[in-house]
């Protein structure tokens, strides 16, 4: 019997749950500034999060769908990403927004109910965060076939979770990138549940990269609790990518904190997992390498801590003192100009007339 | 350079678009089928041999695909022209639509817009197989942030098209197929567009005003000639933008007219005759002389072609309800 495909996908790692390097890091990722710089950027998105979920718990912010566990994707995403690339992220990448220089207040904005808060002064061609799981892998293949359209070496990125990977939506925007081979890169974050659903009931699939296999483009996992291996590999895949050849990267890791803050995990999965999965932290992980070869110690430590601390404490504060958007705004962004007959809304909106 | 061409409202949409791509580069047109095959109907016809295949793309077979890609190319500052191939099929792009293109400058505050237009045939009376005669132009019309345009005529499907592709905004533009190629008229390519958001007032009349859109415009207007040879002169509105609504333009005829009927293919219950009843409730009802009448599709699935003619309205069945409403005082 002949073979009609080689199919192959590779899974990287660098370093270990223990934070032992498992291979020679790649030469652009060694410095240990560099790694410090990565190991800062997901320390602060944990801070982030965790104030995220004490400002929901006192009332201050809406639901909120927590990163926690999931930091080295988003940080590995967000630095292999050149700033004019354009990303596409789900509702749970808050960590690859921050990293790309969405402020946090703005976060905080947004997830306390505030439209204001997808208005990034940072990457203005971002897209705001998409709550329709899957649906922002089409939209990434128009936003690629623009840049390619105009000959612009610049990449979409879409972030998603697992369960996107089941819809249509996903598998025609990626099938769109490869009939074209467009500037695209999809990144899928395996944090091996949607909701109460595990992994193993979203797909029959041994792997969820290898679904870029099925539309003839490159499918890679990697460990994405590894902040090296995420940045290396995203880093390859959109260097692959600016040269016309779209990807797929699948990062395995895991949800240490439930769905959202209106849910509660306890329901549907065991505390075992949960502890087994904490022994895999991607923030430990990184502190245990630079301990043992960077010389990073406690007052480092406690430095970064502070520092981080103060950041977002100063964004706890400029989310809380935000003046309130007119209630105008309702229909102030609708259109480019408000048809006439919804200025008589706007005014019985306005104006006590609620007729 | 503006020629004058006698077109069919197909050869208009065509026109329009070679005009809009001819005008403003960053209009782009893709969809299934609408580069070498010239589109199912051959409204693309000829666009990638002027055009090229930079600006008129098909696509893989996904209607999803095709409006999330709209999206993404609105944001980055394209004016995608998406083609879905009959509205039976359009239901995939829903989500798109409604989720994403109809609120982006919402959600952003005005940061990324979605200046985009999703062209589909709509509507029966071509003995189309199953899935590719309805008309569930409502469905869009009931989405805050989109735009639903409809034209009846040669001239309007030009100049509305023209319109809704240089609109900043998301506009659901819907070709009733059964008009496709059944009236030419002659249309100056001056590239005049025709705004969007209005009202056309067909036909002048003072007893009766019948409202109506795409291809019942023109059962509709058959109907006026057969009123009018009793003696009853029939107002007629063409919608042309279902949304947002121009209700000052019928609120003002049925100030005049005090009867009001209403002409849609689609099917009764929720259609968008129901929206345009309501806003006479509100407005216009101490100017009614008779109670408001829908001639509509039933409500029914849309038959399959032998038992189309029962379904669809036509200039009989709008005769015979604005004799009802002419019957009162
Ligand atoms: C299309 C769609 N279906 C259902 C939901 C409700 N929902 C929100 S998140 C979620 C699970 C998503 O799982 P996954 O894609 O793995 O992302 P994660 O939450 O793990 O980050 C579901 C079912 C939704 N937002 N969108
Ligand atoms: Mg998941």
């Amino acid at each position: 019997m002949a073979s009609a495909a080689d199919l192959d996908i590779h899974h990287t790692a660098y370093l270990g749950p223990d934070g032992e390097p498992l291979q020679a890091l790649p030469e652009s990722l060694s410095a240990p500034e560099s790694l410090v710089a990565l190991y800062r950027d997901m320390v602060f998105a944990r801070l982030f999060d965790t104030r995220a979920i004490a400002l929901q718990r006192t009332g201050r912010l809406g639901t909120y769908a927590s990163l926690l566990g999931q930091e080295a994707v988003g940080v590995g995403v967000g630095h292999a990403m050149r700033a004019e690339d354009v990303l596409l992220p789900s509702f749970r990448e808050h960590a690859v927004q921050l990293k790309r220089g969405v402020q946090a207040e703005e976060i905080y904005r947004y997830w306390g109910g505030d439209e204001r808060g997808s208005d990034f002064a940072g990457p203005k061609e971002d897209f705001p965060v998409c709550i329709t799981v899957g649906g922002h892998t089409p939209q990434a293949a128009g936003v690629a076939l623009a840049f390619k359209l105009r000959g612009e070496p610049r990449v979409a990125v879409c972030v998603m979770g697992d369960g996107a990977t089941s819809k249509g939506d996903f598998y025609e925007g990626l099938n769109a990138a490869g009939v074209w081979q467009l500037p695209f890169v999809c990144v899928v974050t395996n944090n091996q549940w949607a909701i109460s659903t595990p992994r193993r009931e979203q797909t029959a699939a041994e792997t969820l990269a290898q679904k870029a296999i099925a539309v003839g483009i490159e499918g890679e996992q990697v460990d994405g609790n590894d902040v090296v291996a995420v940045a290396a590999v995203v880093g390859s895949a959109l260097a692959q990518a600016r040269a016309g050849r779209p990807a797929l990267v699948e990062c395995l890791t895991y949800r240490l904190g439930d769905h959202t803050t209106v849910d509660d995990a306890s329901r549907y999965r065991e505390d075992a997992e949960v502890s087994a999965a904490w022994q895999r932290d991607p923030v430990a992980r990184l502190r245990l390498y630079l301990t043992n070869q960077a010389g990073w110690n406690k007052d480092r430590e406690q430095a970064l801590l502070a520092e981080c601390e103060q950041a977002i404490e100063r964004a706890v504060e400029a989310y809380l003192e935000t003046p309130p958007e007119p209630v105008g705004s309702l229909f102030d962004f609708l259109y480019e100009r408000l048809p006439e007959p919804l200025a008589a809304q706007r005014k019985a909106l306005l104006g006590g007339d609620r007729g | 350079m503006a020629t004058v061409a006698e077109v069919n409202l197909l050869g208009a949409v065509n026109l329009a678009l070679k005009r809009a791509m001819t005008e403003d580069e960053r209009v782009i047109v893709f969809g299934e089928d609408v580069g070498v095959d010239g589109g199912v109907f051959r409204a693309t016809d000829g666009l990638l041999q002027s055009f090229g295949p930079k600006r008129v793309l098909d696509t893989p077979l996904a209607e999803t695909l095709i409006a999330g890609l709209a999206v993404g190319l609105a944001a980055q500052g394209f004016r995608p022209v998406a083609e879905i191939q009959f509205m039976g099929f359009i239901y995939a792009t829903l989500d798109q639509m409604i989720n994403h293109a109809s609120r982006l400058r919402t959600r952003t505050r005005g940061r990324l817009t979605c200046p985009m237009v999703l062209r589909a045939p709509y509507g029966g009376g071509i003995h189309a197989p199953e899935h590719h005669s309805e008309s569930t132009e409502s469905l869009f019309a009931h989405v805050p942030g989109l735009r639903v345009v409809i034209p009846s005529t040669p001239a309007d499907a030009y100049g509305l098209l023209l319109s809704a592709i240089r609109d900043p905004d998301p506009v659901v533009f819907l070709e009733p197929k059964r008009l496709y190629r059944q009236v030419s008229e002659p249309v100056e390519d001056d590239g005049t567009g025709v705004p969007l958001d209005r009202c056309r007032v067909r036909r002048a009349g003072s007893d009766i005003t019948l409202v109506s859109w795409g291809a019942m415009m023109h059962e509709t207007l058959a109907a006026a000639d057969a009123l009018g040879a009793d003696g009853i002169s029939s107002e007629v509105i063409d919608v042309c933008t279902l949304k947002p609504l121009d209700t000052a333009t019928i609120l003002d005829s049925v100030s005049r007219t005090g009867r009001l009927v209403i002409v849609h293919e689609a099917a009764r219950t929720a259609g968008f005759g129901a929206e345009v009843a309501a806003s006479v409730a509100e407005a216009g009802l101490f100017d009614l002389k008779a109670p408001v009448l829908r001639v509509t599709g039933w409500d029914t699935v849309m038959p399959l072609p032998r038992h189309e003619s029962a379904y669809l309205p036509d200039a009989a069945r709008i005769v015979e309800a604005a004799r009802r409403v002419m019957a009162y005082d």
